[in-house]
């Protein structure tokens, strides 16, 4: 495949960035977007100049890392899977990829295609755990579980923070990413105790960085790889509410 | 007023702004009713009289405060939720977004915008003449005779035809906002989910048609 690649290039945080237009030859159907990225990199560096920075690590949609907006969609055309899951199949000879960083004021650029997603990080601190004092392990079965919810619980605890909600959602919303973590403990027991402080912390810190406000426009349900839903937000909404009132 | 607004959480902000959106909506339907008064070939008696209930009852006026406050609530939220929304991407992508989303929920500031507008035009129309705010020469015993005024405006075919256009704006509006105020409120379950979806679509399809019809009446058949 011979393709134009159109690339977000930024030297660092401070610097302004621009687009700059490769083009790549040779490249397989059956390859994945990043070895596609990796190959455009060999040759830059083959030439002297300064490899494409993209953030990636397991390569196996698990880890959460690789974050591009890829022609439009964060993770790309592929429905329900990350970017390093995406081929390059999904793409005919001869187009034109626009590849850009995630957009949003609490992910600022680091590098080229690379992001600060650390504001995650800030969310979780406020309540993404429980308490569990250390000490002899307990019988697993004194704490019963109903089944459904810990399926939903496991569903919701499949989120791994990629931040494509947030670059999908016109209001680069967190909210799946902050329902997902809130409700993965909500709907245990073992979260209970701190279900009030833990959504109203998150919820605060959310607004405080700067993420924009859900307007239900559900892009975010259908950019995630990990398929979370919106049924989340809502439960996160239930959450507050009683944590508000009662 | 506006720093203390701020101070609320989004989460606060939007369960206000759904509340308020509904009960918004049952009002769209009391008023609908009022509005087909006008279909009746009874020179204005019905319409007035509503009218008259609607502008002297003690019970209506005290909803009139609480309807008020939730318009203008209800329309600054929108703006302030919006304006931080567009804050929180400040370095916009070059391709826009090709993700799939319900049809125009991208866009519910600008129908809600539109439907403002008509809003202000409306009270102008009408109930600042209630008001004695804009002089108008209808009246009967010394009340403006809205039958007669709301005659001359329909016979405008420019104003019929904004009207018309404003109602199908506010149905894709009101379409979008039954099924999301649901999610907001935290009602989101696979068992409502359906027919939450399909109340609110019949709603503005339905209530909608109900104002349209009154424009073609006067237009094509009176
Ligand atoms: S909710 Fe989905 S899109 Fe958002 S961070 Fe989690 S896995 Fe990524
Ligand atoms: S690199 Fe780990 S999910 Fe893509």
């Amino acid at each position: 495949m011979k393709l134009t690649l159109k690339i977000w290039r930024q030297k660092d945080a401070k610097s302004t960035g621009k687009f700059v237009t490769y083009s790549i030859d040779n490249i397989s159907p059956n390859c994945s977007f990043l070895e596609m990225l990796d190959i455009l990199n060999e040759q830059l560096i083959a030439k002297n100049e300064e490899p494409v920075v993209f953030d990636h690590d397991c390569r196996e949609g698990i880890c959460g890392m690789c974050s591009l907006y890829i022609n439009g969609r964060p993770h790309g055309p592929d429905d329900a899977v990350t970017a390093c899951q995406l081929h390059m199949r999904k793409f005919k000879d001869g187009d034109t990829i626009v590849i850009e960083p995630w957009r949003a004021k609490p992910f600022p650029v680091i590098k080229d295609l690379m992001v600060d997603r650390s504001a995650f990080d800030k969310i979780i601190q406020e309540g993404g755990y429980i308490s569990v004092n250390t000490g002899g392990a307990a019988e697993a079965n004194n704490i019963l579980v109903g089944k459904e919810n810990s399926e939903l619980a496991m569903d919701a605890a499949s989120c791994i923070g990629c931040g494509a909600c947030v670059a999908a959602c016109k209001n680069a919303s967190a909210m799946l990413f902050v329902s997902a973590k809130v409700s993965q403990f909500a709907l245990l027991p073992q979260g209970q105790i701190e279900a009030k402080q833990r959504v109203m912390r998150m919820v605060k810190k959310m607004d405080e960085l700067g993420f924009g406000n859900c307007t239900n426009t559900y892009a975010c349900e259908a950019e995630c790889p990990k398929l979370i839903s919106r049924s989340n937000i809502a439960r996160m909404n239930r959450e507050f509410m009683c944590a508000k009132v009662i | 007023m506006n720093s203390s607004f701020l101070q609320f959480s989004s989460i606060t902000k939007k369960i206000w702004m759904a509340f308020l959106g509904l009960f918004l909506m049952i009002f769209l339907v009391v008023h609908l009713g009022i509005n087909l008064c006008l279909l009746r070939d009874d020179g204005g008696v019905w319409f007035n009289a509503a009218a008259h209930f609607m502008g002297t009852n003690y019970i209506v006026k005290v909803f009139e405060i609480v309807l008020f406050g939730g318009f203008i609530i209800h329309i600054l939220l929108g703006i302030i939720l919006q304006v931080q929304n567009w804050m929180a991407r400040p370095v916009r992508y070059l391709v826009s977004n090709k993700t799939d989303t319900p049809f125009l929920s991208k866009y519910m500031i600008y129908t809600g915008g539109i439907v403002l507008i008509f809003l202000i035009i409306h009270f102008m129309n009408f109930y600042f003449i209630k008001l004695g705010w804009v002089s108008n020469p209808n009246f009967i015993e010394g009340e403006p005779n809205f039958y007669i005024i709301a005659q001359e405006l329909f016979a405008q075919p420019v104003y019929s035809m904004l009207y018309v256009i404003l109602f199908i704006v506010l149905g894709f509006h009101l379409n979008q906002a039954f099924q999301a105020a649901w999610q907001t409120l935290g009602i989101n379950h696979p068992q409502y989910n359906s027919c939450i979806q399909w109340f609110g679509t019949v709603y503005a399809i339905v209530v909608p048609l109900g104002f349209i019809i009154i424009p073609i009446y006067f237009l094509l058949i009176r």
